[in-house]
C-alpha cells in the first residue's frame, strides 16, 4: 500500500527533505577518491625528506597542481558528508546536532578552501 | 516523538563482536581519523605557502618519530577505508550480501590493507632509509 502523498511521490525526497542526494555525492566522491587518494599516497613517498625547494618544484608542475586541487577538493567535501552522518548518528537533541552539522561543514570548507589558497600560492611562485 | 531513555540498538553488551561488526565500526573510525588527517594535510599544506622556514618545521614534525606514528595510522586508515569502501560500493550494487562472501571479503580487506600499508612503508624507508 502506498502511503506517501501523491504529491511526495512525485518529489521523491523523502523524509531527509533531500532525497538520496547525500547517499549519491558520498558514493560519487567516494568513488573519485580511489584514484586521487592513491594517487596522493605514493606522491606523498617523493615529499619524504623533501625541502622547500623540492616540494614547490613539484606542486608547480601541471598535472600535479591539478590533482592535488581535486584530490582537496573531493577528499574535504567526502569527510565533510561522513563528518555528518556520524553526527546524525550519535548526538542526540536537535541543537547540539544542528550545531556539529554546522560547525563542520563550515570547517571543512574553511580548511578545504586554505588548502587550495595554499597550493595556488606555491604554483604561482607567490 | 517522545522515545524516552530506551536503549538504542545495537546491543553492545550482549553482541558478540564478530569480523562483520568489527569491520564495519572500523570503517567510521577510520573514516573520523582520516578527517583529522584531513586537518595535518592543511597545516603541512599552509605551512608551504608561508615559505621554507614554516615548511622545514612542518616536515621536520611529520619526519618526527610521533609524526611517522601519525602518519602510519593514517596510512593504515587510508586503506582500510578505501578497500572496505569499495567492498560497500559492491553492496551498493546488490554484490556480497551471502555471510561466506561478507567473511571473505572482509579478510580480503583486512590482507590488502596491511598489504599496501606495507609497500607505501618499506617504500618511503627503502628510499630515505
Amino acid at each position: 500500500m502506498e502511503m506517501r502523498s501523491t504529491l511526495g511521490r512525485v518529489r521523491g525526497l523523502g523524509s531527509s527533505g533531500e532525497g538520496s542526494h547525500h547517499w549519491w555525492v558520498q558514493r560519487l566522491t567516494a568513488v573519485a577518491l580511489i584514484p586521487l587518494g592513491i594517487w596522493f599516497t605514493f606522491a606523498a613517498l617523493s615529499f619524504v625528506g623533501a625541502d622547500y625547494a623540492q616540494f614547490k618544484a613539484w606542486v608547480g608542475h601541471h598535472g600535479n597542481t591539478l590533482l592535488l586541487i581535486l584530490f582537496i577538493m573531493t577528499a574535504f567535501h567526502h569527510a565533510q558528508l561522513g563528518m555528518q552522518t556520524v553526527i546524525e548518528d550519535y548526538v542526540h537533541g536537535e541543537a547540539a546536532k544542528i550545531t556539529s552539522i554546522l560547525l563542520i561543514k563550515f570547517v571543512s570548507f574553511m580548511f578545504a578552501v586554505s588548502c587550495i589558497l595554499a597550493v595556488l600560492r606555491l604554483y604561482f611562485g607567490g | 516523538m517522545a522515545s524516552g531513555n530506551r536503549p538504542l540498538s545495537p546491543h553492545l553488551q550482549v553482541y558478540r563482536p564478530q569480523i562483520t561488526s568489527i569491520l564495519s565500526i572500523l570503517h567510521r573510525m577510520t573514516g573520523v581519523a582520516l578527517a583529522a588527517g584531513a586537518v595535518l594535510l592543511t597545516y603541512w599544506l599552509t605551512s608551504a605557502a608561508y615559505g621554507a622556514d614554516q615548511f622545514e618545521r612542518a616536515q621536520a614534525f611529520a619526519g618526527s618519530s610521533m609524526g611517522r606514528l601519525i602518519l602510519l595510522g593514517v596510512t593504515v586508515s587510508f586503506f582500510y577505508h578505501m578497500a572496505n569502501g569499495i567492498r560497500h560500493l559492491a553492496w551498493d550494487i546488490g554484490w556480497g550480501y551471502e555471510l561466506p562472501k561478507l567473511r571473505a571479503t572482509g579478510y580480503l580487506v583486512v590482507l590488502v590493507t596491511i598489504g599496501l600499508t606495507l609497500l607505501v612503508w618499506f617504500s618511503a624507508y627503502s628510499m630515505r632509509g
